[in-house]
């Protein structure tokens, strides 16, 4: 994964975006290359998620230019070669839902009308099996915990078999063996030669995963380069996290130990 | 079964099967978007319709289709594009159509309050040979539609930023199911009347769910509750003169209290089933936590 190519899959320049009358994105750059991992770190209300969203096409910039495979992104049509994992919201659907449901409409995005084929039907059960949800995929999404819901979310990113996964947060509000079995998943992506642009919030589990990381600060990059090692989430500027573990209480894993 | 001969049940019988499929066909998607009352609006709006066919002496069906349409465009363009306060945008949409039909139905020589009153309340007799052949056609294009494209209309009403990076034409799906909900609506009017097709919409979904846990099963259910109400409906408003729209949602609503009281026994069953499993399996409470790092994340759920 170490070997770039020199053709991005996608280059953002000097993109500039405003929300209301708020300007989020003041001049972004952020490049990711084939089979490269970049983490988009930055505090709360950064503007890392209207970043990754402007990549997608859903926030238009009012300055700069967007890339994605070396297509201008407005005339970017190959949707099946990226797989998208929205920030999750805790906003239910109206209707309940399956997780093989749910996961399927990952799949639209190979085939957009028609049928389901037996290789749409194989890839969306691979996909649910990869984030280890198999002996679930007949229950209804809204009966799953936060870590199992962001698991179906990524599986939905997955059945289209993307060469590139962009997530926003998918480690937000996921418990233990959900990141570990998100950072397993992953991980096989990469080795597969996926590339990834994610959003966190910290590096965590994830981190010998990251190839490079780009810190956004109230709308501009202020780090582009190894991820912040270390230091981890206490060098991000406008840092407000709540420790779960003051000084002094022993860690779960040191009861057990 | 005597009211099986007669041409007028025979024909409010069959537009009450084509309303019990359709309006809950696409009530899901609505009840999905979370836009429940979406029908009720149309309906208030398909009344100027109403009264325009009556001015100008043309179907009253026909015209209620062309306003319902126009108008549920346009909510669904206030929805996607307004700006705030679009929820004062639809209701000066809402009351305006009321208002302009019952306008219209006055100034025009044929139709009466007596006229208006049977399409808002629904009514059996005056289902006519031409409104059963509307009826079917515009009931053909909901079923194509509800039924044809249900996978993308699922996507597009459960994430419709998800559903863009797809490469679906979301916008057209979206102006769809409007068309489609206000299609629905003026061929559950003559049967339901305008003031309760949103019942019918959206109550057999509510049933539906509460048994079910997948999208494919709580649509099967709605459209079988659909039917089963709407066709019980017609025979008690035959045989007890009451007004068959009133009496098929009750109908509905009987259906959602059955159904909830059958879901919690039900419900307590899956979880001993599922319980059971696990016991068998190896992961019961007894096994040990993986020691791996520590929980980084506890505190922002
Ligand atoms: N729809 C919106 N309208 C106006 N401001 C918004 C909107 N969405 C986000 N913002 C603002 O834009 C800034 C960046 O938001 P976001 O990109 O979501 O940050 P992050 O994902 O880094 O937490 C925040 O200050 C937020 O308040
Ligand atoms: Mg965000």
């Amino acid at each position: 994964m170490a070997a770039l190519d020199q053709d991005p899959v996608i280059s953002v320049r000097g993109a500039t975006a405003t929300l209301g009358a708020r300007p989020v994105l003041r001049g972004v750059d952020l490049t990711v290359h084939r089979g490269e991992v970049v983490a988009l770190l930055g505090a709360n209300g950064s503007g890392k998620s209207t970043a990754v969203r402007s990549v997608i096409g859903q926030v238009p910039l009012t300055g700069g230019r967007i890339e994605l495979f070396g297509t201008e992104q407005k005339r970017f049509r190959d949707w099946a070669r990226v797989g998208y994992v929205p920030q999750r919201t805790t906003a239910a659907s109206g209707v309940p839902a399956t997780i093989r449901e749910v996961v399927s409409s990952g799949r639209l995005s190979r085939r957009r009308f028609g049928w389901l084929t037996k290789a749409d039907k194989a890839a969306v059960e691979a996909a649910i099996d990869l984030v280890g949800l198999t002996d679930r995929a007949k229950d209804s999404v809204s009966a799953l915990s936060g870590g199992q819901h962001q698991r179906v979310l990524i599986a939905r990113a997955l059945a289209s078999e993307p060469e590139l996964l962009i997530m926003d947060e998918p480690m937000a509000g996921v418990d233990l063996a959900s990141q570990e079995i998100l950072a397993a998943t992953l991980r096989e992506q990469v080795a597969g030669g996926t590339s990834v642009l994610l959003v966190l919030h910290e590096l965590g589990p994830l981190e010998p995963l990251i190839d490079r990381a780009v810190v956004l600060r109230e709308g501009c990059v202020v780090h582009d380069g190894p991820p912040p090692e270390a230091v981890g989430q206490h060098a991000l500027p406008g840092h407000d996290h709540v420790h779960p573990h003051a000084a002094g209480e022993p860690l779960r894993t040191g009861l057990l130990t | 079964m005597e009211m099986l001969d007669l041409a007028f049940m025979q024909r409010a019988l069959l537009a009450a099967v084509l309303v019990g499929i359709t309006a809950p066909a696409v009530g899901i998607y609505l009840v999905q978007r979370r836009q429940a009352l979406m029908g009720d609006g149309i309906g208030h709006v398909a009344m100027t319709g109403v009264g325009l066919g009556f001015l100008l002496n043309s179907s009253p069906v026909w015209m209620a289709t062309i306003v319902a349409v126009v108008g549920s465009v346009a909510m669904e363009l206030i929805r996607a594009y307004g700006k705030t306060r679009g929820d004062l945008a639809l209701a000066l949409l809402f009351y305006g159509g009321m208002a302009g039909g019952v306008l219209l139905i006055n100034l025009s020589p044929t139709g009466s309050n007596a006229n208006l009153s049977s399409y808002l309340f629904g009514s059996l007799s005056t289902v006519s040979s031409e409104d059963i052949t509307a009826i079917a056609i515009l009931a053909a294009f909901v079923v194509l539609v509800t039924v044809g494209l249900r996978r993308q209309l699922f996507a597009v009403s459960q994430d419709e930023e998800f559903a863009r990076v797809t490469g679906l034409p979301v916008r057209a799906l979206n102006l769809l199911i409007a068309v489609t909900a206000a299609v629905t609506v003026t061929v559950a009017m003559r049967v339901v009347g305008l003031l309760l097709v949103s019942a019918l919409m959206v109550v057999p979904v509510a049933a539906a769910q509460q048994l079910s846990k997948s999208f494919r099963t709580t649509f099967v259910l709605a459209v079988a509750t659909g039917i089963t109400v709407t066709l019980a409906g017609t025979a008690t408003s035959y045989y007890q003169d009451v007004p068959p729209g009133a009496t098929i949602v009750l109908y509905a609503i009987g259906v959602f209290v059955l159904l909830t009281l059958l879901a919690t026994p039900l419900a307590k069953r899956r979880a001993r089933a599922t319980e059971a499993e696990a016991d068998a399996g190896t992961d019961g409470c007894g096994a040990p936590l993986p020691a791996t790092r520590r929980p980084t994340d506890d505190v922002k759920v």
